[in-house]
């Protein structure tokens, strides 16, 4: 149910074969570790962003197969939990996930021309993937960060107290390959009144 | 200084009186820093205490759970059977998802080892050797900067085998979720911690008799956890002189929407609404006039109008008097400039998102809420239809395995309430420039 609009749920093959690389290795059994030993279900959420991060960022047939073979489950557990939780990539995205929060805190401090900077910075719509593969644009629900908004989320980095012209900022740097400042784009540490 | 002046700065919070020292990271937020702020300075002592001491302690110091349900920590802990020979755990909720609230986060990327601490001080208490903390998959960093200070712990010999030195092994571990509001609910955590689909379990049985994986358990929330150490440190009649009865502490408040200054702030718990808003946050955007309405504990909570704002306590008690709740305290703030119909519809869309599609009820309630918040929005829906509406959330409401069901009803309820004849006005309009 809760998938990205527009993501679908349906799993594609990437057409190559999925194995883990040394350091995915070394991590798996460290993760495993973690649960009690006839627990190693527990183990595939983690297992799941390390395929993820190992295949750019997205899931693909094979990555299931894959982790279902490692943890000894049966694949329709692996897809189950792949589809439920929306931070799994169902299909390839580009270099740079831009999620913008939509939910209303960030709608009351204008999210909504955050959404118009982003379509229009990216060449993008919602749910639309850029022709350069820079960009996949998708709005989401809360992040988390209400306090700061309006705010979005590329990859793993928080962007905060945004404005149309610090958002157009961001982009231009990654578009030119120049670092971001993550967090508070207003100069907050980070939620103190200031 | 006035008198008026002074009468306020005597009811700030008391510096001294703030657990969180270093809630806006200003200073080291790792051991160094911690230390400095009084973390793990005689924990070992406490874990000396007998068990049920520390049990007794916490519950006579009537901190109520932080997450939302507001029930008393203490008692919570109390339920956990004792000497059973089963692995029991401790599992963090640290899913901070519902809109309007980002206090965690800043309690667990900025001052880590007050939960750290707390951790194992409430492990000890419910006799878990292990704890989860269980973190929303959005909070990258948050998740790496706890992951530092948990090793930082384990080097120093504060985590692991004979903890502190108290001859308690406790182990410590984070588990990543992935983007599921769903999973805030205890037992969908459990399932989530499981390697499973984060859907609710039916209670009973409860999870301090069967939790993860099937052995007794203690959910908690970041917040409730991380005020222990200190509450064990300062006395329970310490932490009861602040707030009031019942309504004991202090309270990290994430106040959001439109105030000129949004912030995250810990104050006293049953502080004023108008004084949290004027004081922090350097009031509404527009002026105190131009406040619409204020939904005082994250998204769930159903909305004050001003004239109650104007009068509320932020404590549980005083809020459940007028008919809605301190929930988690995320201040979402509406002013007159933005349509409090499309706040509402912007929630129910979130819930629709969220459901975990396991009963009926939600699953279907939660979309047919939603398409009909987004005809009000238009003003396309007659009285008859409003009443259909809030109809249709009353039978949502209570029907469904977990509060998600509610936590969906509750807002529209809280806006027909309380703006029922501006709805009405606004089908009027429209059908009136349509013919």
């Amino acid at each position: 149910m809760s998938n990205h609009p527009g993501l679908s749920n349906t799993f594609s093959s990437s057409g190559e074969k999925f194995e883990w690389s040394k350091e995915s290795l070394k991590s798996i059994k460290m993760i495993i570790s973690r649960y009690p030993k006839d627990r190693h279900q527990s183990a595939v959420m983690p297992l799941l962003y390390l395929a993820q991060e190992q295949n750019n960022n997205w899931i693909s047939i094979e990555c299931i197969e894959k982790i279902a073979e490692t943890l000894n489950m049966p694949k329709i557990r692996v897809t189950e939990v792949a589809s439920f939780y929306s931070m799994y990539n169902t299909r390839p995205v580009g270099k740079n996930l831009v999620q913008i929060c939509r939910t209303s805190p960030c709608w009351l401090r204008g999210s909504n021309k955050i959404t118009n900077t982003i379509c229009k910075e990216t060449k993008c719509d919602i749910n639309e993937t850029s022709e350069d593969n820079l960009f996949t644009v998708v709005e989401v629900e809360c992040l988390g960060a209400c306090s700061n908004g309006p705010m979005i989320q590329i990859n793993n980095d928080f962007y905060e107290d945004l404005d149309e012209e610090s958002t157009k900022t961001i982009l231009d740097n990654i578009k030119n390959n120049r670092p971001n400042k993550i967090g508070s784009q207003k100069g907050r540490r980070s939620s103190e009144n200031a | 200084m006035d008198h008026k002046r002074e009468e306020e700065v005597q009811r700030m919070l008391n510096i001294k009186d703030k657990i969180f020292q270093n809630l806006h990271g200003f200073d080291e937020p790792f051991l160094e820093g911690a230390l400095k702020r009084g973390s793990w300075s005689n924990t070992k002592e406490i874990l000396s205490k007998n068990q049920n001491d520390v049990i007794e302690m916490v519950k006579s110091s009537q901190l109520r759970g932080r997450g939302g349900a507001g029930f008393s920590t203490g008692l919570k802990w109390s339920f956990m059977p004792k000497n059973t020979g089963k692995q029991h755990y401790l599992v963090v909720n640290a899913d901070e998802s519902e809109p309007g609230t980002c206090k965690d986060r800043e309690i667990i990327r900025n001052d880590p080892h007050t939960l750290i601490e707390g951790c194992l001080i409430a492990s000890y208490a419910i006799q878990a050797t292990k704890c989860y903390i269980y973190i929303r998959g959005e909070y990258y960093f948050e998740y790496i900067q706890l992951e530092k200070a948990i090793a930082e712990a384990y080097d120093n010999g504060l985590l692991g085998k004979n903890a502190c030195g108290s001859n308690f092994d406790f182990d410590l571990y984070v588990h990543r979720g992935a983007g599921a509001y769903i999973c805030g609910e205890e037992t969908a955590l459990l399932e989530s911690l499981e390697g499973k689909k984060g859907q609710p379990r039916l209670k009973p049985p409860f999870p301090a008799g069967v939790g993860l994986y099937g052995m007794p358990t203690t959910i908690n929330n970041v917040e409730s956890i991380a005020v222990v150490p200190t509450i064990l440190r300062r006395g329970s009649d310490w932490f009861k002189k602040i707030g009031t009865e019942n309504n004991t502490g202090t309270k990290v408040f994430c106040i959001s929407g439109n105030v000129n200054k949004p912030c995250t702030i810990e104050e006293e718990m049953g502080i004023p609404l108008q004084e949290l808003i004027e004081k922090h946050c350097e009031g509404v955007e527009g002026g105190w006039d131009n406040l619409k309405a204020i939904i005082p504990g994250g998204s769930s909570t159903p909305m004050l109008p001003k004239t109650v704002c104007e009068t509320v306590k932020m404590n549980f008690d005083d809020l459940k008097a007028y008919g809605s709740g301190l929930g988690t305290a995320g201040v979402i703030v509406v002013n007159k400039n933005n349509d409090i119909s499309e706040v509402i519809e912007r929630f129910a869309h979130f819930y629709k998102h969220e459901s975990c599609g396991q009963c009926t009820p939600c699953r279907e309630g939660t979309g047919w809420m939603f398409r009909m918040m987004q005809k009000l929005v238009r003003g396309e829906i007659s009285p008859e239809q409003i009443e259909l509406l809030e109809n249709v959330t009353k039978q949502v409401e209570g029907h469904t395995i977990c509060a998600l069901g509610d936590a969906a009803a509750w807002p529209i309820q809280g806006l027909i309430k309380n703006f029922k004849s501006e709805l009405i006005e606004k089908y009027n309009k429209r059908n009136l420039k349509a013919s």
